[in-house]
């Protein structure tokens, strides 16, 4: 589905107030976590069950602007491997929203840590998360419950520098791909990460590793390798942590 | 601020120095964005690359405390390479006056200095005036007593060798930085500045942004689109509290208060500000008639001419003195006084050197905490370090509602009063700020009635009739505040037109000094008129296409978007910048477009009048004898510093501050115990002391601990790593910190010594969480700029050493 919605997260324009990784709490409910600060301003540490959208930060000391943020979330696939494996080993766990291409969960859904885990590792981003208590899944809706009315995501809305954008997917994929050109005036880096495969889309100036190690999909996302082999070979899955 | 925030985008070149906006002020930055996709330079200095530096197209970095260093050298740079807008200072400032030949600056100091008091006799710091009292002039600029001369003399000690020394900033960047902001000399180009606490929480905090505005008349920039001196306020109302006498030293409106030597009105009066000169609108001569509808406002019928309008009634403060925040607690500490009111405030955290306010806490009789939770001062008595048997201090909390609690108005930064309407109602028995204050004083004017305390008059004669229907009424103060006319008023002296009593002014230009009129403040008349609430307009519409929108909210003084725009036009009236017209005069029909004038007589040419109307020469300072420091600002060292000696001049501090004695107010300079230079800061998630965003979980799951920030060349030496729990010292007390180690901090190289500077954010307290730490103001200095005794939080020496280990810290 190539219609629907798309978002560009121009990092660019992140100054990292975290206003996002709250709207985001507040609109969907999330609660707090009990943290520390662990002698870095990222926080919560990572993604999980509760915490949807963090901004990562990130330090190149060698870097004359040592500082790099990134609003990590769900990038909503158009082919999402994680509904691959999922459609394999948990039902109808995950689909995807007719209107807008979110790729959503069923919070009813309850299902086996080993099955999450396969669900997870199935992402190129590391985005699903679980709790081991209620044995439910968890991630970014692209606030589906918004946009589905035309109403741009609470992480959107919130974000006071204009770095984040909402609205139909080419409408967007046009938007990122004018920002580029600007951008690369200056940051002669500068792309777009997997424009094609995502809705989600971010903009960065510079080598994406420099921002976190899971912003761009190693593998195209879509169906991996790992998912493919699967379809053929149920059975085959004890090897799997030999074929790594 | 002068300008807006929404200005900042009509910027060729923005500053951002002594504030840190993305993560102060982050809605702001969209204005910043804005500029910045145009192809505006934006530039941040500060002691630490932080989230603001990551959008800058250049950041460099310089030692806390060294800022007049730093823009001395930019105003050095700007007359040496003439990037100065001549025109400008030669016709909208005092650049061509002449200076009295007592005048003189040697090593550091002014003429007139008493080391014994700490004090200048200014009397020689003064412009000469010809037998008429007009200034003398050299439009030349090339007498050697001008204003132009003495400050090219002045600041030709700041090379760029010597700033690099002080400052620790490399010359190139220096040299990069003058470059780029001098470029705004010129008509067609603007650049603005936007400063915070890192500019005012000095001992020269006023020379500071003294610096910057000379800086910004050498460059033409004040009065402009894209221009001024911009202060992003530490908090949504501080302008507002401000223009309403917050502070000691004003009565609302910024009427000087009255002090025990100005015993009647008409001695009051009397020093009301004159000029001789024609051209010279001098504002503030319409002082006393401001001064007598503020006494009517306060007093209502019970004035009149015959009592000197009430005059007598409002306190009065001794000639010299100064009732600022660190003399208050000083005082409190003395025990001089036994009761206070902690309104919306938590000094326990907030104020410089807190161990001291805390001690002092406990030497009243009793206290008031009126905020919308518990707070560190309410619970003083159960803090760290406190033995509650034997503090006598009896507390009083009082809980108040929220600001989405409660109807009324702020005054943002950029001087609008926006109308805010209240979206639900406080929890249990909490009240507005309003409700609360109302009702206290009904109290206690019913408990003079009954026994006849000590001078009654000011308290039984004050007007409080400020509700409806028996609650009070928010709309009543505002009204009260635009001021009404209190009698007919058959011909207006200012229009000949008639005006009907129990009706609002339309503007203070219609107060009179008869008793006629009231107004609360005569600032905000034209606020809320017989036309309606100003402030609520929400009318998005902006003729000008320069952000002015002159129908949202209503903007002090009368309505004008932009302060002194009559130096943005030559002397015809036309703009000298044609991009960004901000008023024209349109001879024709013989008025003013754009904004409203800063002042309506026709252009300088024809009137000859000048555009600084508030200015009793009617021109911008650039020698400004009216400060207690220095008619020009000089480089000193904080009172805590690493360096021995001021590389400047003889004198190491600012030989006007007042410094406490005393066990709790020690300090100490170029001591091996405390070898860092230490600033204090804010983070984004948290407000203030932290009092309201202690207690979100979603802010304390963000930023959930008080952490120092160091670098990766100090933490070697120390052997800190991040996450290790590190103790933070000063000579005034302790406080437990998370190590951030970070390449954000760098050495600096100051006079080839390598000076280390940490950092730790102001925001967090014992109280709660539990696990969040204590307050980063228990170790900075009690000591204030000698202007505004604000206090030097952002430049103070300490040590940081290695509590433990980083603990397992798996969430």
């Amino acid at each position: 589905m190539a219609e629907g919605i798309s978002l560009l997260i121009d990092t660019t324009k992140c100054i990292a107030c975290r206003g996002c990784q709250v709207a985001c709490k507040q609109w969907n409910q999330r609660a707090a976590e009990k943290t520390v600060n662990h002698g870095n301003r990222q926080n919560p540490p990572d993604l999980s069950f509760n915490t949807w959208k963090l901004v990562r930060f990130s330090e190149i000391p060698r870097d004359v602007a040592p500082l790099y943020f990134f609003p990590d979330q769900c990038r909503h696939c158009l082919t999402p491997s994680c509904k691959e494996m999922a459609d394999l080993r948990a039902g109808n766990l995950i689909t995807i929203d007719k209107k807008t291409g979110a790729v959503i969960f069923n919070q009813k859904t309850k299902l086996k840590p080993e099955d999450f885990e396969e669900i997870r590792e199935a992402c190129p981003y590391d985005i699903p998360r679980f709790n081991s208590g209620s044995m439910q899944m968890a991630k970014c809706t692209l606030c589906f419950n918004r946009t589905q009315e035309g109403i741009p995501p609470a992480c959107v809305k919130t974000c006071p520098t204009g770095g984040m954008q909402f609205g139909n997917r080419q409408e967007i994929l046009d938007k990122a791909n004018k920002r580029l050109a600007e951008v690369r005036r200056i940051y002669k880096h500068a792309l777009l990460v997997d424009p094609e495969e995502v809705r989600v889309i971010y903009l960065l100036a510079d080598d994406p590793r420099k921002y976190y190690h899971l912003t761009k999909a190693e593998n195209k996302p879509g169906i991996s390798r790992k998912v493919a082999l699967k379809q053929f070979s149920q059975p085959l899955r004890m090897f799997r942590a030999l074929a790594g | 601020m002068t300008n807006h925030f929404i200005d900042f985008r009509n910027a060729d070149v923005i500053l951002n120095m002594g504030s840190n906006v993305a993560v102060n002020h982050p809605v702001s930055f969209k204005w910043i964005q804005a500029a910045k996709d145009k192809g505006t330079i934006f530039i941040h200095v500060d002691p630490r690359f932080n989230r603001t530096s990551t959008k800058a197209d250049i950041f460099t970095r310089l030692r806390s405390g060294t800022d007049i260093a730093f823009l001395g050298g930019m105003i050095h740079y700007i007359l040496n390479n003439n990037l100065f807008d001549e025109f400008y200072i030669k016709n909208y400032t005092n650049a061509p006056f002449i200076i009295d030949p007592k005048y003189n600056f040697n090593d550091g100091l002014f003429s007139g200095y008493d080391s014994s008091k700490r004090s200048y006799d200014r009397t020689a710091w003064a412009l000469i005036k010809d037998p008429q009292g007009i200034p003398k002039r050299d439009p030349s600029l090339k007498d050697p007593q001008s204003v132009f001369q003495w400050m090219k003399k002045h600041f030709s000690r700041y090379t760029f060798e010597k700033v690099s020394e002080i400052t620790g900033t490399p010359i190139q960047d220096l040299e990069k930085v003058y470059r780029a902001f001098g470029s705004t000399g010129r008509p067609d180009r603007s650049g603005t500045v936007l400063y915070a606490m890192g500019w005012t929480q000095h001992t020269v905090g006023v020379q500071n942004i003294r610096a910057m505005s000379i800086i910004q008349l050498l460059l033409g920039n004040m009065g402009v689109a894209g221009g001024g001196v911009n202060a992003l306020r530490g908090e949504s109302n501080v302008q507002g509290s401000t223009d309403h006498a917050l502070l000691f030293h004003i009565l609302p409106g910024y009427l000087p208060i009255p002090r025990s030597h100005l015993a009647t009105m008409e001695d009051y009066n009397k020093t009301t500000p004159q000029s001789n000169d024609p051209g010279s609108v001098n504002w503030w001569k319409h002082r006393p008639k401001y001064m007598t509808s503020f006494l009517k406002s306060m007093y209502g019928g019970k004035v009149a001419q015959e009592n000197d309008f009430g005059y007598g009634w409002l306190p009065k403060i001794d000639t010299d003195q100064d009732a600022s925040w660190l003399n208050l607690f000083d005082e409190m500490h003395k025990g001089s006084f036994t009761g206070f009111f902690a309104w919306g405030m938590n000094p326990a955290c907030s104020s410089a050197n807190s161990g001291k306010v805390r001690q002092a806490l406990s030497n009243l009789d009793w206290m008031v905490n009126v905020n919308v939770f518990d707070n560190e001062t309410g619970s003083f008595w159960k803090g760290p370090g406190m033995n509650a048997q034997t503090i006598k201090t009896e507390v009083f909390q009082l809980p108040c509602a929220a600001s989405m609690e409660k109807e009324g108005s702020i005054t943002n930064g950029g001087r609008w009063m926006q109308w805010r309407h209240k979206a639900a109602d406080s929890p249990g028995e909490a009240k507005p700020d309003g409700d609360i204050i109302f009702e206290l004083f009904q109290k206690i004017q019913a408990l003079y009635l009954k026994e006849k305390g000590e001078f009654p008059d000011p308290i039984l004669n004050l007007k409080w009739d400020y509700q409806t229907n028996g609650r009070f009424d928010i709309h009543k103060v505002a009204k009260e505040i635009n001021g009404y006319f209190l009698e007919e008023v058959d011909q207006h002296p200012v229009d000949k037109k008639a005006y009907k009593k129990g009706t609002l002014v339309p503007s203070f230009v219609y107060l009179l000094d008869d008793g006629r009129t009231s107004s609360g403040n005569w600032l905000y008349s034209a606020s809320y008129t017989e036309a309606g609430n100003m402030a609520a307009r929400r009318k998005s519409i902006d003729p000008s296409g320069l952000g002015l929108f002159p129908e949202w909210s209503w903007c002090w003084p009368v309505n004008r978007r932009i302060l002194y725009n009559r130096a943005s036009v030559d002397l015809e009236g036309n703009p000298r910048d044609p991009k960004r017209p901000l008023i024209k005069w349109d001879a024709g029909k013989k008025k003013w477009v754009g904004d409203i004038p800063d002042f309506g007589a026709p252009p300088m040419k024809s009137s000859g009048i000048y555009p600084f109307i508030m200015k009793p020469d009617g021109v911008a300072s650039i020698f400004g004898p009216g400060l207690k420091d220095g008619p020009f600002p000089e480089h000193y060292e904080p009172l805590e510093s690493p360096l021995e000696k001021n590389l400047l001049s003889s004198q190491r501090i600012n030989p006007a501050v007042k410094i406490f004695g005393g066990n709790l107010d020690s300090f100490s300079f170029n001591d091996p115990r405390y070898p860092y230079v230490c600033t204090t800061y804010r983070v984004a998630e948290h407000w203030q002391t932290g009092v309201m965003t202690r207690w979100q979980s979603w802010l304390i799951e963000a930023e959930p601990q008080m952490f120092c920030d160091l670098s990766v060349e100090l933490a070697a030496i120390k052997g800190i790593q991040s996450g290790d729990r590190v103790l933070v010292e000063t000579p005034r007390g302790k406080v437990a910190a998370t190590a951030v180690v970070t390449s954000r901090f760098k050495p600096f190289n100051i006079a080839g010594k390598t000076v280390h500077q940490i950092g730790v954010p102001i925001h967090f307290g014992w109280i709660h969480p539990k696990d969040g730490g204590d307050s980063a103001n228990l170790l900075t200095p009690g000591v204030g700029d000698p202007n505004t005794m604000i206090p030097e939080t952002k430049a103070f020496m300490a040590n940081v050493r290695r509590l433990n280990k980083k603990s397992g810290t798996k969430s």
